[in-house]
């Protein structure tokens, strides 16, 4: 048996836009996106929203319902406040396109700013040898579907549009953790130093650890304790401790 | 999944104008749950707890029970002069300090800079104190952040150093809490004290086996598991504890509150110890 209810839905473009209104009916087991997919076929037929899988598995609609950073499709309308109308935004970090559809170009713009995986010299493609306990650490980052409301929910580049040229966000700073832990990654060999780089090119300093990220990540990845405090230890143990390095130098 | 670059990095494009714009919504959140209690109840306990350790320090009194031998851990160890004698466990090599100056002047900056640069004092401090940001989706109320990148920020980098001198105190917090079974008429002892000091360690090290640059110590700067298998084992029980680093944090915050509190009410005479063995 279905209940109305009211959805507030933001809904314009990069000139400017408002909230609009809806009253709608809701069904048991329904998730936001049949709602909003309930929406376009009764009464806004040209409300935008990217989606795609409808599992949780694609990232594609990544938005915010009640002020928070989820997922459309993963946001089960009995888990909101029912006498409450459900507010539903695009993610505020990105440019919007429009109404509940972002540009979120950005993050394709800071993975191609990493250098890729560096193979050892002298094994080829197929032959790769790794222990599993050496790739696990990696593995859970390898769960992240791109979203992106990590990055969307991290105030650095949330809060201030400016720090976007020399921030990579949460997510790439996850992808440098899983670089620099990569067993095989030869990157050193070629002079790539992932750990400077993460701090002077992709702004890990500017990282303070509130977490948020960790908060929203779908796929529940300990991006701040596995991946970003591990990568500012070694970024420690490369800048900020003369112990450490006055041993990397008796071995040279 | 997004490409990397087999390349080195050439930059970001700039935006163009019409890319800039976001969303038009002028709130500073749309979060409809209570979001501010957690940072809220954050600023309270810890700004509690500052302000009696703040206070503790400077009474300079009621901090050792020669009875019992119980021995605040705020004030071991107790090095100067000017400490009760018999709480001095590592002699005094300080001079008597001025009425002015807490007697553990030298130990306290460790144990506080070890708390502040603890990530996980970091996300409380930063969500509670600094609003940055009060709570996730949540504006911060300030216009630039430059984040740990700049001093005096950046200081929290230093927070390994921190964790290798605290960890010395430790093992003198564990000796007074050894200490606290055998009392002064001699033999083998245990009052409520000696308990609440003993809980206390255990808290304490269960706090800084948790931390984050231990665990990184132990096994997690390793690129190769499998070459180091003991150090990998440290790692992966040092990693179990590190999921529960915040529970940790609170409790061994509030443990050395309250045993400080206990000692001080033994020392003053405001109650007797509950002795349950001689």
């Amino acid at each position: 048996m279905g209940t109305q209810r009211r959805f507030r839905i933001w809904r314009g473009d990069t000139d400017g836009g408002d909230f609009v209104d809806f009253d709608v009916e809701v069904n048991d087991g329904e998730v936001v996106l049949d709602v909003i997919h309930r929406l376009q076929a009764t009464q806004a037929p040209d409300l935008a929203v990217r989606w795609n899988c409808k599992a949780g598995k694609c990232g594609s609609c990544s938005a915010e319902i009640n002020g928070q950073p989820r997922l459309l499709c993963m946001t089960r309308m009995s888990t909101l406040p029912p006498h409450q109308p459900v507010t539903v935004t695009p993610m505020r970090t990105f440019p919007v396109i429009r109404d509940l559809v972002t540009d979120v170009s950005y993050n394709y713009q800071k993975a191609r700013e990493i250098r890729a995986f560096v193979p050892p010299k002298g094994v080829q493609p197929g032959e790769y040898r790794m222990q599993q306990v050496d790739v696990e650490r990696s593995q859970e980052f390898r769960k992240c579907i791109e979203c992106f409301l990590c990055q969307n929910t991290c105030h650095v580049i949330r809060d201030h549009e400016d720090n976007k040229a020399r921030f990579s966000g949460p997510r790439f700073l996850m992808r440098i953790a899983e670089l620099d832990m990569h067993p095989l990654d030869a990157a050193d060999d070629e002079g790539v130093d992932r750990k400077r780089a993460a701090q002077d090119e992709h702004g890990l300093g500017f990282c303070n650890i509130t977490k948020c990220c960790t908060e929203v990540c779908p796929e529940h990845i300990k991006i701040t304790d596995n991946a970003l405090i591990p990568l500012k230890e070694r970024v420690v143990s490369l800048r900020f401790d003369p112990l450490a390095r006055l041993l990397r130098r008796g071995r040279r | 999944m997004t490409t990397t670059s087999s390349s080195p990095p050439s930059g970001i494009a700039p935006p163009s104008p019409h890319q800039r714009a976001r969303a038009a919504i002028s709130a500073r959140t749309l979060r409809t749950d209570r979001w501010w209690v957690s940072p809220l109840v954050t600023a309270i306990v810890l700004g509690a707890f500052i302000i009696y350790t703040g206070v503790r320090l400077f009474m300079r009194n009621d901090y050792w029970v020669a009875a019992y031998h119980y021995l605040t851990p705020l004030y071991s160890p107790c090095l100067s002069a000017s400490c009760v004698p018999g709480s001095s466990h590592l002699g005094t090599p300080l001079p008597a300090f001025p009425l002015a100056l807490p007697l553990p002047i030298l130990i306290f900056p460790i144990l506080a800079g070890f708390r502040a640069s603890c990530y996980y004092y970091r996300k409380a401090g930063y969500r509670a104190f600094l609003l940055s940001p009060p709570g996730c989706a949540v504006s911060e109320p300030g216009t630039n952040y430059t984040g740990e990148t700049r001093f005096p920020l950046i200081l929290q980098n230093l927070h390994r150093y921190f964790f290798y001198l605290a960890s010395a105190l430790l093992l003198i917090n564990t000796y007074d809490a050894v200490l606290a079974f055998f009392p002064a008429s001699g033999g083998f002892g245990v009052g409520l004290g000696s308990l609440i000091l003993l809980v206390n360690v255990v808290m304490l090290w269960l706090y800084s086996l948790s931390c984050h640059a231990c665990r990184h110590i132990f096994g997690g700067r390793l690129k190769h598991f499998s070459k180091h298998p003991i150090q990998y084992w440290f790692w992966t029980q040092l990693s179990k504890l590190n999921g529960r680093h915040m529970q940790f944090a609170w409790t061994s915050l509030i443990t050395v509150m309250l045993t400080d509190f206990y000692i001080m009410a033994v020392a003053a005479g405001w109650i007797a110890d509950l002795r349950l063995f001689n």
